[in-house]
């Protein structure tokens, strides 16, 4: 059973359109990996996602009993956030404001939650630390496990990895795949076709021409071709994933 | 001087001014943190001309109870300000300084234009500077400060874990379902109704000190969002409280020597955060 499904759908600011004729579907533990050039629409087509701004034209069904406030995410930092005085338990528990509408106050249940998320997240004993003076990739840590207590269904991410080290670059993306296996749907925002084409289950590129489908089916096609050609980096695992196919 | 401080405070007009400026440096300091952070500082400033003017219209209308004119003109502007100054910053700013420096100009063009007192220019200075309302408030007037402050506790105690939400992510807390436009709408009421009241104490120029200062000072020392609230709100009723009682021994106005008190705070504040290392906890 598909979790959303987007037929046709168009996204731009003030009818401007940036991109049209969007078609995707997202199953229950699909991982997909939106990819595209720069200004191609990938954010803009997220906050349509999540109902930041409204489609253009089309249409976003959402199935199997998800609601549209039970679709996690993790933006790009502000401004705001970088001096913001507030511990990471606050930040945690800020994602189980959206599941009690009229409390004031957060119950036992929404700490455990919190309690919970960090621990899959591995801050735990970053609790009572201060969010300014963590590490980017500790930072994103924490907003991943908000993201967490807001939804276990589907989380989208838009390129969760920029301004991280190698190092924690990698452990970003098993975090992520941890948290897939675990049965959470990805969608993530990428600009390494590497990634997309080790961890993700389905492509969508946007763009002309454009592209959905499954991994194998992408690599398979002129555009995946072309696209992971182009980005160099790609080759080997490429050819690896041609060996299986042929 | 324990003494003179001791039959001072036998008066009840010095009881009623310690009663609204503790209240007053409360509600300011407990929705600083939040202007600060959202860097709304400005907002403050510009309501207060707003303020300004809508009084010199009541003065004019010779009304009796100014407040029915003012509040409702100031919540309008505040509303109207927070919503331009979300999409785009540079329109938000202009904006800003359009209102208040345009309020300003016909407040006291009114003011000149009508005013029957043969003491203009001392009216002026102390409707903009605060200068000595605050000892010469009546009990209707201390009762409804009571009032409008124990509203702008309690809301800001009920919604205060979603007013930290909306501060800190206001796109992950609308897309999870939290209605942003309707706590934007209750901040920008409070904001107006804490601008209104302090304008008693400290005068229409010197309202954003109250706001920022303690904000500011809190954010130097503490890491978290709840000691920075707690201790911004200690800090400014301290700041007013002693402030106040300076003034009135020394004699000095009360708005400027809560200001200069919450200035010296600030500094210390720096000291101690630099020392410290800030207060992780
Ligand atoms: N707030 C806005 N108002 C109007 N146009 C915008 C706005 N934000 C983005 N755009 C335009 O929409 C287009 C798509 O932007 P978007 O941010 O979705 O691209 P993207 O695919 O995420 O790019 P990147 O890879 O650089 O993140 C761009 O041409 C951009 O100029
Ligand atoms: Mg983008």
């Amino acid at each position: 059973m598909s979790l959303i499904t987007v037929r046709n759908l168009a996204v731009g600011y003030e009818g401007q359109v940036v991109e049209e004729n969007i078609n995707f579907t997202v199953n229950k533990g699909d991982y997909l990996c939106i990819l595209g050039e720069n200004g191609s629409g990938k954010t803009t087509l997220m906050k349509t996602l999540l109902h930041l701004q409204k489609p253009l034209n089309g249409e976003i069904l959402l199935q199997d009993g998800l609601t549209s406030n039970e679709i996690g995410y993790l933006p790009q930092q502000t401004v705001v956030q970088k001096d913001f005085p507030a511990s990471v338990w606050e930040i945690v528990l800020s994602g189980c404001l959206g599941r009690r509408e009229w409390h004031p106050f957060y119950g036992k249940e929404e700490k455990k939650l919190a309690t919970e998320n960090m621990e899959r997240m591995g801050i735990t004993r970053l609790a009572r630390r201060s969010y300014r003076e963590l590490s980017g990739g500790q930072q994103q840590r924490v907003l991943l496990a908000r993201a967490l207590c807001a939804t276990q269904k589907v989380l989208v991410l838009d390129e969760p990895v920029t301004g991280l080290d190698p190092n924690a670059t990698m452990e970003m993306y098993e975090l992520i795949q941890k948290l897939n296996q675990e049965g959470v749907a990805i969608l993530m925002i990428s600009h390494d076709v590497e990634v997309a084409v080790q961890y993700a289950s389905h492509v969508l590129h946007l763009g002309t021409p454009s592209f959905f489908g499954s991994k194998e089916a992408y690599l398979e096609s002129e555009l995946g071709k072309l696209f992971v050609l182009h980005e160099k980096k790609g080759g080997s695992v490429e050819m690896e994933k041609g060996d299986r196919h042929a | 001087m324990l003494e003179t401080l001791l039959t001072y405070l036998k008066f009840p007009f010095v009881q009623n001014a310690l009663v609204v400026g503790i209240l007053i440096a409360l509600c300011s300091s407990l929705l600083g943190v939040t202007l600060v952070l959202k860097r709304f500082s400005y907002i403050g400033d510009g309501l207060s001309h707003v303020a300004f003017g809508a009084m010199t219209i009541a003065a004019v209308l010779k009304m009796t109870n100014d407040m029915l004119l003012i509040l409702p003109i100031t919540i309008l502007s505040a509303i109207i300000l927070l919503r331009t100054g979300q999409n785009t910053k540079i329109k938000g700013d202009a904006a800003i300084a359009m209102i208040s420096v345009g309020a300003l100009a016909f407040g006291y063009l009114i003011m000149n234009i009508f005013s029957t007192s043969s003491n203009l220019a001392g009216d002026v200075c102390s409707t903009l500077f605060g200068s000595t309302s605050i000892l010469t408030l009546t009990d209707e007037e201390v009762w409804i400060c009571i009032g409008l402050s124990i509203v702008v506790v309690l809301v800001f105690l009920l919604f205060y874990h979603r007013i930290f939400a909306v501060t800190f992510d206001e796109s992950f807390a609308k897309a999870t379902g939290m209605r942003v436009e309707a706590y934007r709408l209750l901040l920008a009421t409070i904001i107006a109704v804490i601008i209104v009241l302090a304008m008693n104490l400290v005068g229409s120029l010197l309202i954003s000190a109250l706001v920022i200062f303690p904000a500011l000072s809190a954010m130097r020392m503490f890491g978290n969002f709840k000691a920075v609230t707690v201790c911004s709100a200690v800090l400014s009723v301290n700041c007013a409280l002693l402030g106040i009682l300076i003034s009135i021994l020394a004699g000095t106005p009360v708005g400027s020597t809560i200001v200069a008190v919450d200035v010296v705070a600030f500094v210390l504040s720096c000291i101690i955060g630099k020392i410290m290392g800030g207060i992780k906890k």
